[in-house]
């Protein structure tokens, strides 16, 4: 048996948290929910900072009884938490130190390298922006060579410029890292960008948990995820279409043209499509300006609410969510099944 | 006029006594009082605070019954064969430790205080024990804390008067010091003394108070 086996349960004032978690031993998973479901400490638990009743097993080891000093995990908070007293080299070696010589597995070197902290090393830490300070957070956890990584709504306390600069250092970890990744967050877009495992929370408990295309392409969440409801693909960029700036992207079941955003011919590419940008027709529909018309069966339909419906589709072997109004699923007669076009307005390349 | 030299280094040797034992004594209790929600969190830190509230002479006739050879203390160390302790240097030390407790608990409290929970548990998800933190986080963190202390716990026991007087007396070299030093020169009417020793004091508690007013100044933290 591989990969974290969680049980967590604890009064924390008038909260409780009561928590399954089974998630996989490598890739980033997710903890997605609203402030206050308990995702925070969800990750304490995992890291020992939060006392509670359980168990928790990493890849075979019993990591219950083991006081936080003595995991063997990375942890980046919301804040960079960076120590004042060292410089930015101090607070990188900090950990690196504390672990024995045999067991260090990324170099300093390495670090300041996946991080970009080349230039910073010798900086006081309240010389640095808070994109900078949070890239050394990142690299002092990964010095520990650690065995899991948490991550605690890393990009939170950020701009919105500085969250699209790091983006690309954590998407380029996700690529080389070998360790499963622990990844709190209540941003959709995150969740879209890194994630390929996701668990939804809710007041203190994991209502779904799986695959994020599984767990995305659902309809029957018990928790709403509203104009975010949508599916993220994997493809594969197979040509360019330089006269029109655009680009095709071929998944399991055909291809998208998505705006050409640059990237070479078959490089790998994530794209998300929402809910709200799939509408159905009964036949191909010429006249459009919709680009991505693409034959589907419907195979599950679930009531969003009195006037909406969540409507699974089946395109080839890929699953997509189309929102329309009870009146369209009437009118179209929409049932399990049945044959129809999808037509995608908007396709989003996140990777 | 010849300055009498004895007074001051028998005072700057039992302040500096003083602060060490203090600040050894007074780091865990200090600790202790920043980290607990026990309920006597707030009677502790009450005793702490008495010897700033109470006449230094309450205090020296408490101590100087604990230590004399009928009281409690007088009697452990008599039957340890250490004689009493009243009237001597340790108990003059002893003395001055109480009353110069809170001014060493209370700015470590404070300094502890402000570093708050976060680097502590950065620290033990960096591997460090608590110990390690303790001495590699928590210390440097509160350094300014540390050296208010220090300064304080020095200074205000060259200051003290009352407290001697009632368990030193006024022994050359063994109990006199300074502040009692002076009250005998004015005594005696020996005002050139007097002025010389009182001038030094003032420059000196001047010195002190503005440089603890500079360490919290640099102290500051940057963000």
């Amino acid at each position: 048996m591989s990969g974290i086996k969680a049980r967590f349960h604890a009064r924390i004032g008038d909260f409780t948290i009561d928590l399954a978690l089974d998630l996989p031993a490598s890739g980033v998973s997710a903890l997605f929910g609203p402030s206050g479901c308990g995702k925070t400490t969800a990750l304490r638990c995992l890291a020992g900072l939060q006392a509670n009743a359980g168990e928790l097993h990493v890849d075979d080891a019993d990591w219950t009884s083991l006081p936080t000093h003595q995991r063997p995990i990375g942890y980046v908070f919301q804040e960079a938490s960076l120590f004042p007293h060292l410089d930015v080299r101090g607070n990188l070696l900090f950990g690196f130190q504390r672990i024995p010589a045999d067991q260090r597995r990324i170099t300093l070197d390495q670090a300041v390298e996946w991080l970009g902290l080349g230039t910073l090393l010798e900086r006081g830490t309240d010389r640095l922006s808070g994109g900078e300070r949070q890239r050394v957070a990142i690299a002092r956890a990964l010095l520990t060579s650690p065995k899991l990584l948490l991550m605690d709504e890393p990009l939170s306390a950020l701009d919105q410029r500085s969250k699209q600069a790091i983006l690309p250092y954590l998407e380029r970890l996700h690529a080389e890292l070998r360790i499963p990744v622990v990844y709190v967050t209540h941003s959709p877009d995150e969740v879209a960008r890194l994630a390929d495992h996701l668990v939804l929370m809710e007041a203190g408990r994991a209502v779904a948990s799986g695959p994020i295309e599984d767990v995305l392409s659902r309809v029957d969440l018990p928790v709403s995820l509203g104009d975010e409801h949508g599916v993220v693909i994997d493809a594969r960029i197979s040509e360019r279409d330089h006269e029109w700036g655009l680009a095709k992207a071929v998944f399991d079941g055909g291809a998208f043209w998505v705006k050409d955003l640059g990237l070479a011919e078959d490089s790998a590419v994530r794209v998300r499509v929402l809910a709200r940008d799939v509408s159905l027709a009964l036949q191909r529909n010429e006249g459009t300006s919709i680009l991505n018309l693409l034959p589907a069966e419907v195979v599950e339909i679930a009531e969003e609410s009195a006037a909406q419906r969540l409507i699974r589709l089946q395109i080839g072997n890929t699953a997509v969510v189309a929102r329309v109004t009870a009146r369209s699923e009437h009118l179209l007669g929409l049932q399990p099944g049945k044959p129809i076009w999808a037509q995608i307005k908007s396709v989003a390349i996140i990777e | 006029m010849g300055i009498d030299w004895q007074p001051v280094l028998l005072t700057m040797k039992l302040a500096a006594v003083t602060t060490a034992l203090l600040l050894v004594l007074g780091t865990p209790l200090a600790w202790w009082l920043a980290r607990t929600r026990h309920w006597l969190k707030q009677p502790v830190a009450a005793v702490v605070a008495l010897p700033l509230v109470l006449p230094p002479t309450v205090l020296g006739f408490y101590l100087l019954v604990l230590l004399g050879p009928n009281g409690p203390v007088g009697a452990l160390t008599t039957a340890l064969d250490l004689g009493t302790l009243a009237f001597t240097f340790a108990g003059l030390v002893i003395g001055s430790m109480v009353y110069s407790l809170p001014f060493v608990v209370q700015p470590l409290q404070n300094a502890f205080e402000a570093i708050g929970d976060r680097p502590l548990e950065v620290a033990a998800t960096l591997r460090a024990s608590r110990w390690d933190t303790f001495f590699n986080v928590v210390v440097p963190m509160a350094r300014p804390g540390f050296l208010t202390a220090a300064v304080l716990a020095f200074a205000h026991t060259v200051g003290e008067f009352g407290v001697v007087l009632m368990i030193g007396g006024n022994i050359p070299g063994e109990t006199r010091v300074l502040s009692i030093a002076i009250y005998d020169h004015v005594e005696t009417l020996e005002y050139g003394q007097a002025h010389l020793l009182s001038a030094g004091m003032l420059l000196f508690a001047f010195v002190v108070v503005l440089t603890v007013y500079l360490l919290n100044a640099r102290g500051k933290p940057d963000r």
